[in-house]
């Protein structure tokens, strides 16, 4: 058995275990998480099973399984080689740039050395990956951000951050799907809608999706 | 149906809670006290997903419009129906125009009432849950108001013989009163300093006042790490204790986000989850470390005192 890439394992209470891929992060390593979280959720015992950033927590019911029972499980099927994703999608979010849904787009330039039109034009040609969903219902955390665009979060996050709003937190990028305070810096708005509790599945975006933004316009 | 009279800003409808969704960033929230909660279907022979009304803010009055049979758990709020005391964890019929007041605990604490068939709101994602943050869950995801009514569901066992007076359980509280709260090592517990292991276990941490649903701050002194780490954002669950750059530690409650990315030092074993939720603002409170064993033989105890409560009731009945 290879044992380089097993993750590191450690409780949540005792009825969750994380478990941290010890490899670099990125699309392989990412593969190898979503692939685990499919497989896991069909076991007998397993409630569910959250895919994070190069990571895993696996929520189980310790009558119907145990914690040492499923190590073995997720060892053994991490080292199994990751089914292509199925099912993934590509969403097309139009966006428009700066003005009051994006107030820290002029900022971002200049924390990057750009004009807003290059901001704009590196943000919307590259080509996103869903990782994983958390934070708030809805909310995916997108992998693909060009490195120049990588940007800190604001010290003193923003108390209410309208749902749809384009942003920036660190090396990730994202769409706030439900309003809510934010340190993220945000550059843009669409009007897409995210989460709607009442639909199944009831986020648009899953792990593993692609997504794009689109310009339809810049306010400066 | 049950009328609200009167209500602090934070009561809600809750259910055991949303499981399944966290994967869409969907958090579980469901009672801060689940053991008040789950206590109060097994004494109305409820089924165990039976919604209830879980009180933070006191003072708090409803009136019934129908007969029905409620339990009263968690903190002890001097519950009376028509001005006549009853007792706290206790189970009886009221009959239709009666009214059930509840004051401030003298302890402080969260209060539940429990009603036979459960709280009668849509589910939304498999539970009856008010989700604050999302805004869904419950009665329109937002707490209950002066003037709202809330109907039950069926109630197979209301008007089959029962006790006049009713009958009352044994709190969990008295048994456990002042023992230090179980908490598991969580995967940064040996990037901490050593001084921060003792204090965790050693000082008593005071609950900070800017605590709630979604997580309960700790005021004493920082707890340092060896070294800065960063983490990438993962799964988190109610109980994990993280620890910001502050260095006061924040034990997540029900409402706590799917994810994190502060460092963790220890997760509170799902048994004493209650008694964090019942510590009140100002309180103070001691930990601690447990092996996983010890973890899940104290949640296996606490799930045969609720069955035994279950049958209990059935025979009191």
């Amino acid at each position: 058995m290879r044992t380089d890439r097993l993750p590191r394992v450690s409780p949540l209470g005792c009825s969750a275990l994380l478990f941290e891929a010890q490899e670099d992060f990125g699309d392989a390593a990412q593969q190898r998480v979503w692939h685990v979280a499919e497989m896991a959720k069909t076991w007998p015992g397993v409630c569910e099973t959250v895919p994070g950033m190069n990571n895993l927590m696996v929520v189980f019911d310790p009558d119907a399984t145990s914690a040492q029972m499923l190590v073995r499980e997720v060892h053994t099927a991490w080292q199994s080689e990751p089914r292509p994703t199925t099912g993934a999608k590509l969403v097309e979010l139009p966006v428009i740039y700066g003005g009051a849904g994006g107030p820290d787009l002029a900022a971002l330039a200049d924390h990057a050395g750009l004009d807003v039109d290059a901001v704009v034009r590196l943000h919307s040609e590259a080509l996103y990956t869903v990782y994983f969903l958390g934070a708030h219902p809805g909310f995916a955390y997108l992998a693909g951000l060009d490195p120049q665009l990588h940007a800190p979060r604001r010290s003193e996050p923003r108390l209410q951050v309208a749902a749809g709003t384009v942003a920036i937190g660190g090396m990730q990028a994202g769409v706030i799907a439900q309003t809510t305070p934010s340190g993220w810096q945000l550059i843009g708005r669409t009007e897409q809608s995210f989460f709607d509790p009442a639909a199944e599945p009831p986020s648009l975006l899953a792990a593993g999706d692609s997504v794009r933004f689109r310009p339809i316009g810049i306010e400066r | 149906m049950i009328e609200v009279l009167a209500t602090g800003a934070m009561s809600t409808v809750q259910d055991p809670g949303r499981h399944g969704y966290r994967r869409f960033g969907v958090g579980v929230a469901g009672p801060l006290d689940p053991l008040a909660a789950h206590i109060g279907n097994a004494m109305l022979g409820n089924d165990p997903k039976c919604a209830c009304i879980e009180i933070v803010l006191f003072p708090f009055r409803v009136r019934f419009t129908e007969d029905c049979r409620i339990a009263l758990t968690g903190a002890d709020a001097r519950a009376a129906i028509d001005g006549t005391p009853v007792w706290p964890w206790w189970s009886l019929t009221v009959h239709a125009g009666q009214v059930l007041s509840l004051q401030a605990p003298r302890d402080g604490g969260v209060a539940y009432l429990s009603m036979g068939g459960g709280v009668d709101v849509p589910e939304v994602l498999g539970s009856r849950s008010t989700d604050l943050k999302a805004g869904f869950g419950g009665l329109q995801g937002r707490p209950l108001r002066k003037g709202d009514s809330l109907a039950c569901l069926e109630d197979a066992c209301l008007g089959t013989r029962q006790r006049p007076r009713g009958f009352g359980v044994r709190p969990p509280s008295a048994a456990e009163a002042g023992a230090a709260i179980r908490v598991l090592p969580a995967a940064e517990w040996d990037q901490f300093t050593d001084e921060a292991h003792t204090l965790l276990v050693t000082h008593d941490w005071k609950v900070s006042p800017n605590s709630n649903r979604i997580g309960v701050r700790l005021e004493g002194p920082a707890l340092a790490m060896r070294r800065k780490v960063e983490l990438l954002s993962h799964g988190i669950v109610p109980g994990v204790i993280q620890v910001p750059p502050s260095g006061l530690p924040i034990v997540m409650q029900c409402d706590a986000q799917t994810s994190g990315g502060y460092p963790k030092i220890a997760t509170v074993i799902e048994a004493d989850q209650w008694r964090i939720a019942q510590t009140p603002l100002g309180g103070r409170l001691r930990f601690e470390v447990i092996t996983l064993e010890q973890a899940q033989a104290a949640w296996d105890g606490q799930r045969r005192y609720v069955e035994a409560i279950r049958q209990a009731a059935i025979l009191a009945q």
